[in-house]
């Protein structure tokens, strides 16, 4: 099985989420929710699992179908995917418990959803295969459609119409970009592009550049960078919680797309194309990081001001690539898992903190006391010293060491004043917020119901990471910093890539 | 270890308070107490060696990548804090256990403390800079908590986001400090940064580092210009302001300046910056103290002077005014500790802290009166006591200055004038309180604390005259080891004795002593003057400059962020124009090197007739059957194409996706409105024209380029292996079904999301039904012709039997099961037009959604398959088999693949078409069962 294990990850929430579907699984809520669970469980496991093998046995590559790279499709378990792959499952398991506690009544299919959003988005991690990306870029956002209308209603309709407007025009682009490469390079394996890139002609260098440019903007979609992250606020706001929750990975889907072509394909091997991307992302970052904040600071409700906080972090991601070193890419990969785990906690948090107090939801305004302030509060207390980056929790470090690796004068003079600015509009935005959502009380007594064991389970299970990725801090960043090593050492493992291949 | 223990004993503290508030309040509070006082016990075990010159180390490494580890030093300067933070916090737990009321949770409270305490004491002994920051930012936040304790006034919530955004600011700018010294020494351990003064100084960064390490002392010390926190931090409980706003976390501030005293001091620009910053907070903080009502107020800003007081030894640069600097924060928390508990005491057993309303009160708290006489005495700097002593060596200090050239007699007179008004300010606290009449209208009668409240003052007033009066022998050698740690071992002589003889710094004390009874005795003539300006709320100015700033960034929000989808689209759409634009303009010759191939007059036609119905499109897009009928000319064209350019497989594709589309489309028309309205104003109509035309012309371009270049790709290796390898001489097939056989897994998969996305989106839709067509015309009655049934009926075995050659000959001709799928779907639905939903019903009994299912599974099942082989997941295997009749066929795993995709396409399609079709009868989609 162990040589399979590449694979799981894909294939189990696939299969379960098939099986979710049908009978026996499908006739009853109860069973709906053993099997997703038991299946998300399962995903992590494998992840878990296949971690542990990619760090000891080194990059994994599973050759589909036999067909050996570059011709036939493969799949890449190294350090920086397998991290990711963890997380998206840790990520599925917590969004279904949370539901469990009532949301999934709420629409149809939402068990098989989540199972079939968890696959797409492991997929889009896995792949060695830029078509196949694209396929897994299908997976993912179709399911997204599916799972950002459940629970109905006209605001959920409407943002979602937007989203797959946005993102169908997205694909369509996506589309361009890989006839363009497909057109250029001939092949694509990632791996096999990135050693056909410094040979191409004068001309197709041109196009390629075209083509790789435009695949920035299709990631940038995804990833809401500056001008295209409209679509998120609205979209993550008005999303159920639990699908917010998961819908914190998405946006990473996009950075990591961005590392993987633009430090694969176009980097530091690319010859005349070698970070072609990078005088684009530097402004982009700054001004995401900008947009996210003045949104941060404009958001009425804690959703608004945590779909903003998602922005911030893109823009803090973004510039971990315009830094285009190992050492802000090992950052950047630790911020990342940390920003998800936060993000996904704060949207079910609002969530809680809105039900508890009654009309008035999670917005910034007087309301009645909320139910289990003490709950709420160390919940949202940590999650907000988390999310701004405050010690003693996991933000600290990510972004401490984003600023450490900022190395020439120039780097710092941009980076650091972005990054620390942010920080302290998050503070601001979020001692604002919380004073008010938990101490600007009526005296009106809550009626609503206290939160559920599967809500604080699912909560608890997002949030312990901000701790515990502080006190292993050790390792986990020798983790991070050995995957970027992988990822800008693309030459030293070609042979492991392409063990067919000529090059 | 035990080092480690210092910090981590009140660590451990923090959840004492919580576990033990059930045993009743004394036992909360004396729990509480226990580990900090072990730790105190620990630091004074350990400071015989300390004093005699020893620096206690101790890591352990952390997290290597950021250069953070758990490292701990006790040096003198350390030590001083220590005793300070541990055993004035002590002396504050006991004092709480009495002033807080019984609705207050004590539990919370002393939580809270020991947090404060615990990051406190990890500043003050941290060996790294990382760590030392991390304990920093974790007084922010436990001071946030503490001034929020009261969370239900408004005051205590804005005081405490003020003294949050401030210190985290300051926080912030420290921290990019720190980063900045520790890649210009090339270590974040403090042992090693202390080593490297000149380094530092002489590095070109240094004025940054000394810039955004100031910002994090003067923000945390409430110094001149960011002072106004502080004030507005009294809203906290006042065992909060004794503790945490004079005597020790604004002094963190200090510690830091004398911490980096040894590497950042000694140029002009840090005598500069620090001095005058030191000076003008005197004099202000010194200048306000005397004008405010409120006691704690009044005590407020008297520490804001007296830290100016301190920041300005700092900055004077000379050994001795270092010295003196140490003295005075001994001297400072003692007497501002104890003022602050007297004035505590005195609220709680007067109800007020207003002194228009607070008169003589000796003749009702005789004994606490005394007590915070002698402290405030010493605050005043009156002889045989504590403030004494470091106020006559600030004053000598300030005589020695030389670096302000020819202006340098104003710092000692100045430095008296503050003298005059601290005297001033002292001497109200003790006449208006105390004396000066009747009490006026105190909500309670003024008594006696308990017992047990008054202790801490004692101690700490004692402390004041003991220090005092035997200077040397009290802390004598405390002082000079932490004196020797801020001077990196260079310690100067000095003499502690009480009496210097006749001199001028005595003169000037003297002075400070009479001009401040004269202010005080004028105070009348004074208060009228002061009371011409507007009084400034620093609260509701902050408040106000927030709240601008929120509003500004909702204006700007809206600005940008309008939820126009219009807007969002050309964004997106401008956004890869100029990214791809631009690298086209690099671009020599657009064609390249490859023969063209001839054209002839039906390529030409399809050409021409694929722009026009394009363009017919986008001209009659609001009626919306043309609009509908052209796009389907554009559909056809297309696939004209793919057969004409010999993919005969795509063009099948093509063909019967466009039925289907039509179909869905048609059903889609019937619920949206019947009129669409025109929406775009001409100017939007231009722009946007301009924008697809350039888009179109870029993509033209694009693909002419690359269709002139020649190109060696991967697909040479599926023309060579298709047959060999993949068991068909379709290409196009096996490629779909083996070669990227997990791309069609992918797509499948995502058919059938869509089609459960659908059916979700739809389910519980109420749509309006329109009664007739635009024209008002009612729906024909006859709603399922007989006609159409018998020829659609007639037609379905036809159908199917295409569909089931089309999939079986897939693998080697065109076809599959993609294509078969649709096929088979398209006469399905033709049944639902032809006899309606409830004839079907009873004939078909299949669940779509179990169709989709299974066809899904199916094919991954497939790819499982080859597990049982130890193969990868989807290899393919085929081989050919002779059956008599039958003859000579061909069995791959490639086909039962296939047959997944051909279930999944079928129960996609059906679930769609038929449940928005089911939305116009009375079999509307509802919820599966299962929910």
């Amino acid at each position: 099985m162990s040589e399979h294990l590449t694979i799981l990850p894909i294939l189990l929430p696939l299969i379960g989420g098939l099986l979710l579907l049908l009978p026996p699984l499908a006739t009853t809520l109860e069973r709906q929710r053993l099997g997703a669970l038991v299946v998300a469980a399962l995903t992590l496991l494998s992840a878990v699992l296949l971690l542990q093998q990619s760090q000891t046995e080194g990059i994994q590559l599973y050759v589909l179908g036999n067909w050996q790279p570059p011709y036939g499709i493969v799949l890449v378990a190294d350090r920086l995917s397998t991290l990711l792959v963890m997380l998206t499952s840790l990520l599925g398991l917590a969004s279904l418990l949370y539901a469990c506690a009532g949301d999934d009544r709420t629409g149809a299919y939402f068990h098989p959803l989540v199972l079939l959003q968890v696959m797409g988005i492991n997929g889009a991690f896995l792949t060695g295969d830029i078509f196949n990306l694209f396929v897994f870029f299908e997976v993912l956002l179709i399911a997204s459609y599916a799972l950002l209308i459940h629970g109905g209603g006209k605001q959920k309709t409407q943002a979602g119409f937007h989203y797959v407007a946005l993102n169908l025009l997205g694909s369509s682009l996506f589309l361009f970009a890989l006839g363009i490469l497909y057109g250029t390079l001939g092949t694509l394996n990632i791996a096999d592009m990135s050693t056909k890139v410094a040979a191409l002609s004068e001309g197709e260098k041109v196009l390629a550049k075209a083509g790789g440019l435009l695949l920035l903007a299709v990631f940038g979609l995804k990833a809401a960078m500056l001008p295209l992250h409209f679509w998120l606020t609205r979209t993550y706001a008005s999303a159920s919680a639990p699908v917010a929750a998961l819908f914190a990975i998405m946006t990473k889907v996009g950075i990591y797309s961005i590392y993987r072509v633009h430090t694969v394909i176009f980097g530091a091997n690319a010859g005349d194309l070698a970070f072609m991307a990078q005088p684009w992302i530097w402004p982009l970052a700054l001004l995401t990081l900008l947009a996210g904040s003045i949104g941060a600071l404009a958001s009425p409700n804690l959703r608004e001001l945590t779909a903003n906080l998602v922005i911030v972090s893109v823009g803090t991601l973004l510039i971990s690539v315009a830094l285009m070193n190992q050492q802000a890419t090992a950052a950047g990969l630790y911020y990342l898992v940390h920003s998800t785990l936060v993000c996904a906690a704060l949207f079910m948090i609002a969530d809680l903190i809105s039900h508890q107090r009654g009309k008035a939801g999670d917005r910034f305004v007087m309301s009645r006391k909320v139910r289990q302030p003490f709950l709420l509060g160390i919940m949202f207390f940590v999650a907000a010293l988390t999310v701004a980056g405050i010690p003693p929790f996991s933000g600290f470090v990510g972004k401490v060491m984003l600023l450490q690796a900022a190395q020439s004068g120039t780097e710092m003079f941009w980076a650091w004043p972005g990054i620390l600015l942010s920080s302290l509009i998050a503070i601001i935005a979020l001692s604002r917020g919380g004073t008010t959502l938990f101490w600007r009380r009526s005296s009106d007594k809550s009626q609503s119901e206290p939160a559920s064991r599967w809500h604080i389970a699912a909560v608890a299970l997002l949030l312990l990471g901000a701790p515990l990725m502080v006190v292993l801090g050790g390792p986990i960043t020798d983790y991070t910093a050995a995957a970027a090593e992988q990822l800008h050492q693309v030459p030293e493992s070609l042979h492991l890539l392409l063990p067919g291949g000529e090059s | 270890m035990s080092l480690f223990w210092i910090p981590l004993l009140p660590l451990l503290g923090t959840l004492v308070p919580l576990l033990s508030e059930r045993f009743g309040r004394s036992a909360c509070a004396l729990f509480t107490a226990i580990l900090p006082a072990i730790a105190l016990a620990i630091v004074l075990n350990l400071s015989l060696e300390v004093l005699q010159g020893n620096t206690l180390l101790q890591s352990f490494s952390w997290i290597p990548a950021m250069g953070l580890d758990l490292s701990f030093r006790l040096d003198g300067l350390a030590l001083l804090f220590c005793i300070l933070i541990l055993g004035i916090g002590l002396l504050v737990i006991l004092y709480a256990r009495y002033y807080l009321s019984q609705q207050d949770s004590m539990s919370r409270f002393y939580a809270y403390l020991i947090l404060f305490m615990t990051a406190m004491v990890g500043i003050v002994t941290s060996n790294n800079m990382i760590q030392l920051w991390l304990f920093w930012e974790l007084t922010s936040i436990s001071s946030f908590l503490l001034i929020s304790f009261w969370n239900h006034k408004s005051d205590a919530r804005k005081g405490a986001r003020m003294a949050l955004t401030v210190t985290g600011a300051g926080g912030l700018a420290l921290l990019a400090g720190l980063l900045l010294i520790a890649q210009i020494v090339g270590s974040y351990d403090l042992d090693v940064v202390l080593a490297s003064g000149d380094t530092l100084r002489e590095h070109a960064a240094y004025p940054i580092a000394l810039v955004l390490v100031l910002l994090g002392a003067f923000t945390k010390s409430a110094q001149f210009p960011f002072h106004f926190w502080l004030p507005h931090a009294m809203a906290a409980p006042t065992p909060v302001s004794a503790y945490l706003h004079s005597a020790t976390m604004v002094k963190a501030g200090i510690f830091l300046m004398a911490r980096f005293y040894p590497v950042l001091s000694g140029t002009e620009l840090w005598f500069l910056i620090v001095s005058l910053t030191g000076l003008a907070t005197l004099l202000l903080g010194a200048y306000i103290a005397l004008f405010k009502h409120d006691l704690k107020g009044l005590l407020a800003y008297s520490t804001v002077s007296h830290l100016g007081l301190i920041t300005l030894l700092l900055g004077m640069d000379t050994q001795l005014a270092a010295v003196a600097a140490v003295f005075h924060i001994i001297n400072h928390a003692t007497f501002k500790a104890s003022l602050f508990m007297a004035a505590g005491i005195i609220d709680h057993e007067s109800g007020s802290r207003d002194m228009r309303k607070l008169n003589g009160l000796w003749k009702y708290m005789p004994y606490t009166a005394t007590l915070a006489m002698v402290a405030a005495a010493s605050m005043a700097g009156v002889p045989l006591l504590n403030g004494f002593l470091s106020k006559e060596m600030f004053f000598a200090e300030t005589l020695h200055q030389v670096a302000l050239g020819s202006l340098s007699w104003m710092v000692p007179v100045l430095a008296t004038l503050g003298g005059v008004f601290s005297v001033a300010y002292s001497t109200r606290f003790i006449h208006d309180v105390f004396f000066n009449g009747e009490p006026i209208d105190l909500p309670k009668t003024p008594h006696e604390p308990p017992r047990y409240m008054r202790i801490p003052v004692e101690v700490l007033v004692a402390l004041c005259l003991l220090v005092g009066i035997f200077p040397g022998f009290i802390v004598g050698d405390l002082l000079a080891s932490a004196s020797s740690a801020v001077l990196a071992g260079n310690l100067p002589e000095y003499s502690l004795s009480i009496w210097h003889g006749f001199n001028l710094p005595l003169v000037m004390s003297l002075i400070a002593m009479l001009g401040g009874l004269v202010i005080y005795y004028n105070r009348r003539h004074l208060f009228q003057f002061q009371a011409q300006f507007p009084e400034t709320d620093a609260k509701l100015v902050f408040e106000r400059l927030i709240q601008s700033l929120v509003a500004g960034a909702t204006e700007a929000h809206k600005v940008f962020e309008n939820g126009s989808l219009q807007r969002y689209m050309v964004l997106l759409l401008l956004f890869a124009l100029v990214l791809t634009a631009g690298p086209l303009m690099d671009l020599n010759t657009t064609a390249g090197l490859r023969p063209h191939l001839p054209i002839d007059a039906v390529e030409i036609t399809a050409a021409v007739l694929l722009c026009l119905s394009a363009l017919a499109t986008m001209i009659w897009h609001r009626k919306r059957m043309i609009a509908l009928l052209t796009l389907s000319v554009v559909g056809l064209i297309v696939s004209i194409a793919f057969a004409r350019f010999s993919a005969p497989d795509l063009a099948l594709t093509q063909l019967s996706v466009e039925v289907v589309t039509v179909i869905l489309l048609m059903l889609a028309l019937f619920f949206l409105p019947q009129k669409t309205p025109k929406e775009s104003s001409p100017r939007r109509v231009v722009r946007d024209l301009g924008i697809a035309a350039i888009i179109g012309g870029i993509i033209g371009t694009i693909n002419y380029a690359l269709m002139t270049r020649p190109l060696t790709s991967i697909s040479d290796f599926f023309l060579a292996n298709s047959k060999t390898g993949g068991g068909g001489t379709n290409v196009v097939n096996v490629i779909l079904v083996d070669f990227r056989g997990f791309d069609t897994l992918g797509e499948i998969t995502v058919l059938g999301i869509a089609a459960l996305g659908i059916f979700k989106l739809i389910a519980r839709m109420r749509l309006f039904m329109p009664a007739g067509d635009e024209n008002g015309r009612p729906w024909a009655r006859d709603r399922h012709p007989v006609m159409l049934a018998v020829i659609s009926q007639s037609l379905l075995p036809l159908a199917l039997l295409v569909s089931v050659y089309i999939f079986l000959r897939g693998h080697n001709l065109p076809g599959g099961g993609f294509i078969a799928g649709l096929v088979t779907s398209v006469a399905l639905v033709q049944q639902y037009v032809a006899h309606g939903v409830d004839w079907i019903k009873e004939r078909l009994k299949i669940d779509y959604q179990w169709l989709i299912a299974s066809g899904v599974l199916i094919a991954a099942l497939t790819g499982l398959g080859s597990w049982v082989f130890e193969r990868p997941f989807l290899t393919s295997w085929f081989d050919y088999f002779h059956l008599p009749w039958i003859g000579e066929f061909e069995l791959a795993s490639a086909m039962i693949f296939d047959l997944g995709v051909y279930l999944t396409v079928v129960g996609a399609t059906l679930l769609i078409l038929a449940n928005l079709g089911k939305l116009t009868t009375s079999h509307r989609p509802t919820q599966p069962e299962s929910e």
